[in-house]
């Protein structure tokens, strides 16, 4: 990797003012993406700013009807959780399935969110719960959040602080894993919360994370399996590479709504 | 450069370090316990799984001066004396191997998960251990034997913890 000069500040100013102040900065969070993207000379940051060690960026909470994620929570933390598990056990199942044991070690949803990969599994979570991103400076609201492939509402130097879920009703995450990288082929979160029926698809679109307006309009008439069979998913802006086209994502998509529902039970 | 302090299987140590030395090339090339493996160059492989706060991370894809104060355990410290560790014993006893290169990674990733199992109170049974080996590769096809032999040294571990009965 190209030479770039650690921090590790103890505050979050202390970590914008180091951002702000480096020549091309970035934040480590868990570096499970980072680290190898810079390995691979694809990023070459001046500066690697650690939040990891700023008090108050880790851990899990409830907070009435909320539940609340720091940013530098590990996945193994969020799917170890009993309040995670008690609260909204979808988040939970889908933290277990990324990447891999030792990855959900270091990897943190703040990193993820943050990244914003068009095949990751927490964008689908954070949009479809309708959380709340919370930065150093604001609240960001996930559907004003995801604005394309590794695109977000984040300013320059603005740090997530911690991610705000509300719960709901009940949700389910059904994922066909790429079975090497382990990330989302397709991924679809289904949750029935207090705004209705939500549902959001990663892995598929060019834009990234989105919801998809036909099969909530389907899930809000009839919550069912069978609801989702009506529903034309189009292959339009889907991605196509050597792991799957366009055509195969949808019915994925199809496929993985079907899932995700029926374990709602 | 950046003055790192670390615990490396119960010893402490102390360097200097460039920002960008990956934890498995400190440990390689700094301190020369060349256990660890390094197989690819994607963080895909497993080979260089160590433990971190007795949690198995890959040891390519963390930084060293990040992990200031941090104890660190490698597939070198995990013997008591001759005494293989029960996983390594295992892993001989099935002959869970072929060329070896990825076996200190599977060692380290079968340690880590059968000391979350336990402390989760769960059993580790094959299908699970086929789940959490996702992150370690071995390219010689020998998954069976690994398997076989996290599930024997799992039981092993759980028997040693189960209180000791008098021979009669």
């Amino acid at each position: 990797m190209y030479p770039t000069k650690y921090h590790k500040p103890a505050s979050l100013e202390d970590a914008v003012a180091g951002l702000r102040s480096a020549e091309d900065g970035a934040l480590l969070a868990g570096g499970q993406t980072l680290l190898p993207t810079m390995k691979q000379h694809l990023a070459a940051p001046t500066d690697l700013i650690d939040i990891r060690g700023i008090d108050g960026m880790s851990g899990i909470r409830v907070e009435g009807d909320v539940l609340v994620i720091g940013a530098a929570t590990t996945h193994a933390e969020v799917a170890g959780s009993s309040d995670v598990q008690a609260a909204i056990p979808a988040l939970a199942q889908l933290a277990s399935g990324i990447g891999d044991a030792a990855v959900r070690h270091m990897g943190t949803i703040g990193g993820s969110v943050a990244n914003n990969d068009p095949v990751a599994d927490y964008p689908s979570a954070v949009l479809a719960l309708g959380a709340t991103i919370v930065t150093d400076r604001r609240e960001i609201a996930a559907e004003d959040y995801f604005q394309g492939m590794f695109m977000t509402a984040l300013e320059e130097a603005e740090i997530i602080r911690e991610l705000r879920f509300p719960k709901p009703r009940r949700a389910a995450y059904a994922k066909f894993p790429n079975p090497a990288s382990r990330y989302a082929l397709v991924g679809v979160f289904v949750a029935d919360t207090a705004a209705g029926a939500c549902v959001a698809v990663t892995g598929a679109s060019e834009s990234g994370v989105f919801r998809h307006e036909g099969l909530e309009a389907a899930l809000s008439g009839d919550f069912s399996a069978d609801a989702v069979d009506g529903v034309e998913i189009s292959s339009e802006g889907f991605m196509s590479d050597i792991h799957a086209d366009a055509d195969y994502r949808a019915n994925l998509v199809r496929v993985m709504a079907r899932r995700a529902v029926a374990a709602l039970g | 450069m950046t003055n790192v302090n670390l615990t490396v299987n119960g010893k402490p140590v102390r360097r200097d370090v460039p920002d960008t030395t990956l934890l498995s090339d400190f440990l390689r090339e700094d301190l020369r316990l060349t256990g660890t493996h390094v197989g690819c160059d994607t963080s895909q492989c497993g080979a260089c799984v160590v433990h971190v706060n007795g949690k198995a991370v890959k040891s390519c894809t963390a930084l060293a001066v990040s992990l200031d104060g941090a104890e660190v355990t490698t597939i070198e410290g995990v013997a008591q004396g001759r005494e293989l560790h029960p996983m390594q014993a295992a892993f001989n006893d099935h002959h869970a191997l072929q060329c070896g290169f990825c076996t200190p990674g599977m060692i380290m990733s079968g340690i880590d998960m059968v000391n979350r199992y336990r402390a989760a109170g769960k059993d580790l049974d094959a299908e699970t251990i086929r789940h959490e080996l996702e992150g370690n590769i071995c390219r010689c096809t020998g998954y069976h034997n690994i398997v076989r032999a996290i599930e024997d040294a799992a039981a092993r571990i759980q028997g040693a913890d189960a209180p000791a009965h008098a021979a009669e």
